[in-house]
């Protein structure tokens, strides 16, 4: 038995030689390897950056690829700086941003401070909170469309239940300062879920020795949170902001389907102005100075940001 | 939480789980209402969809399903009575209300582009990210983490701002709604995600597997083949599923760049009209449809959703 089985091993073992000659470098493996995701994040992505890079000096317009293509220097960047209708765009996204990134941020940690307490079920309803994360933001907001309805939608008639205020009065999406509050809602719905299950890693992460340790130095409840559980799930409650920080920087879909925009242009995000002057003004050079603002200024806040979380990682 | 407590003096009491617990639930009992209101739209009647105050009861009808799926139009009495018996529950709802089926919908070829354009970008994505993921896990490659990053800032630009000259790139190739246009589009924003989460889960394969292998007279390829591959499997399985849900899920390029032949669901599902307006039952019932798969997916992968949504940098 044990002679075949050495049999069986010395069969299966080729000569060295033989090894080199079948087998690739490790070095030449690692780039056959590598090389395929370089080269598509290259067509797909690097080279259309570029592309824009260059259109964002002229004065090229996608509906008439046919007119004389004229360099415009950094015109069309001044232009931009110079918009009114930009900065109002900018404007709205940082509202947008502000308040989902708060609001998310506060429930988030609430709930996954709760759930932390493990009580009896916990694991089921966390995947149900979960759910709204995983869906289509386009399809969501375009759902929440039907439930912001001011007569029919289910929202205006429980706000009206609760509130007593008629519910063809609620005109979450036609109303100048309420349609800003129904992307917010609609944001904060869907995401805090997010920021819930990073939250929750966090706390997660807390060795019980340190609460056991404080509990032994009669630390007050209200102590140990502030000293223990807040600093200790900070780095976790930091990547969330980030991420979600970023996505909703970039917010496109949601809006798009369940404002678009409008009224006027009060919902009007950075996304959509973009979109507009796209796609639909066909502005192509000077939408392309705008998309690469926009990328740096994600670039740029991010890596600040990722810095600061080094910091709070490192204390 | 007291000292005396003969358990863990650090568990919480068994009042403050009870009140956890009834906020937790009162939580998810609320956020999951929106969700239940379309289910039960897709089952309503359209005139029962648009009642004041909102049915909560109602009569279940699959008419909203049958409109999904076909393309109708208003005729005279006369006309429908000339006809012979109908053929279906569908055909016989639909003639109540004075129209007959014309043909079917967009909305199946627009389900089925989704699935096309969704899985073959997810095989792609996958099938590259776990060979990078494993060239960046076990060799030395030069500027290893500049690479990674730059894969990863890849997604940190707005789609719409990708999507500008992309749509002209996409001209020139004659690449223009279609599905392989989208897949390779597709495939290059998740390869970025795929990357960094298979290279996470082949990090914690020990290396000793593939070096006992190649003692034993594998090639690197073959070890790779044979001893990591098959460890991987939870990993690939869950990095798929999230790439599959991005796929599944995206708007923005496929709404600038698919207009016809290959747009996927969720551009089309919000052009659903009706006579009238919106015919929401029907929405509801693209709605309820497209978003069943995602929620099978959700159940599947909670154990791993931590990792996917951050991108691997927290792990459990």
């Amino acid at each position: 038995m044990l002679n075949r089985t050495a049999e069986n091993v010395a069969r299966a073992t080729p000569e060295p030689l033989a090894r080199k000659v079948r087998g690739i470098s490790d070095k030449g493996l690692a780039w056959l390897f590598i090389s395929p995701t370089i080269l598509l994040l290259l067509a797909i992505n690097i080279f259309p950056l570029f592309w824009a890079i260059y259109l964002s000096f002229t004065n090229y317009r996608a509906n008439r690829p046919n007119e004389m293509v004229k360099n415009l220097g950094f015109a069309n960047y001044q232009r931009i700086l110079g918009d009114q209708d930009i900065w109002i765009a900018m404007q709205t996204t940082a509202h947008f941003v502000f308040w989902t990134i708060l609001l998310q941020t506060l429930i988030g940690f609430t709930l996954a401070w709760l759930i932390d307490r493990k009580f009896r079920g916990h694991a089921f309803w966390t995947t149900l909170i979960l759910v709204p994360m995983m869906l289509s933001p386009a399809v969501v907001g375009n759902f929440w469309r039907f439930l912001y309805e001011p007569q029919i939608g289910l929202f205006a008639y429980a706000i009206s239940f609760v509130s007593g205020i008629p519910p063809a009065n609620i005109q979450m999406l036609s109303n100048v300062s309420l349609a800003p509050w129904s992307i917010i809602i609609v944001d904060t719905w869907m995401w805090t879920p997010y920021v819930m299950l990073i939250c929750l890693a966090g706390l997660r992460s807390i060795p019980e020795y340190i609460y056991e340790a404080a509990e032994v130095d009669r630390a007050s409840n209200w102590r140990q949170f502030w000293s223990i559980t807040l600093p200790m799930a900070l780095p976790f409650i930091m990547l969330a902001v980030l991420f979600r920080g970023i996505e909703n920087f970039k917010m496109f879909d949601m809006v798009n389907l369940l404002t678009g925009g409008g009224p006027g242009s009060t919902t009007e995000v950075a996304s959509i102005t973009l979109k507009r002057q796209a796609f639909e003004s066909w502005r192509t050079g000077y939408s392309s100075a705008f998309a690469i603002i926009l990328f740096v200024a994600v670039f740029g806040l991010a890596n600040i940001y990722v810095k600061a979380l080094n910091k709070v990682k490192q204390r | 939480m007291s000292l005396t407590s003969a358990h863990s003096v650090v568990a919480p009491s068994a009042n403050s789980k009870r009140i956890a617990g009834a906020i937790i639930i009162a939580y998810a009992l609320i956020s999951i209402v929106p969700l239940l209101w379309i289910f039960a739209t897709s089952f309503k009647t359209p005139p029962d969809s648009i009642a004041y105050p909102p049915k909560i009861l109602f009569q279940p009808s699959i008419e909203g399903y049958c409109n999904l799926f076909t393309t109708r139009t208003r005729q005279t009495p006369e006309y429908i009575n000339s006809l012979g018996p109908a053929t279906g529950f569908c055909d016989e709802t639909v003639r109540k209300r004075n129209m007959v089926i014309a043909g079917p919908s967009n909305f199946l070829p627009r389900f089925v582009n989704s699935l096309i354009i969704a899985f073959g970008s997810t095989f792609c994505a996958v099938f590259l990210g776990t060979l990078s993921a494993y060239g960046f896990s076990r060799f030395k490659v030069p500027l290893a983490d500049d690479l990674l990053f730059f894969i990863l800032s890849t997604r940190f630009m707005p789609p719409i701002a990708v999507a500008i000259p992309i749509y002209l790139m996409y001209r020139e190739l004659g690449l223009s709604d279609t599905a392989l246009g989208m897949i390779l589009l597709y495939t290059a924003v998740n390869v970025s995600l795929a990357v960094w989460l298979l290279k996470g889960f082949i990090d914690e394969i020990p290396r000793e597997y593939e070096e006992a292998a190649m003692i034993d007279g594998y090639t690197r390829l073959q070890a790779f083949w044979r001893t990591v591959l098959p460890q991987a499997t939870t990993g690939i399985a869950a990095t798929a599923i999230f790439c599959l849900i991005f796929a599944w899920n995206e708007y923005a390029f496929a709404a600038l760049l698919t207009s016809g032949t290959a747009q996927t669901a969720p551009p089309f599902i919000p052009t659903i009209i009706g006579e009238g307006g919106q015919d929401w039952p029907a929405v509801a019932a693209g709605t309820t449809i497209f978003l069943v798969p995602i929620l099978v997916f959700t159940i599947l992968l909670r154990k791993q959703l931590l990792r996917g949504i951050t991108f691997g940098a927290v792990r459990k």
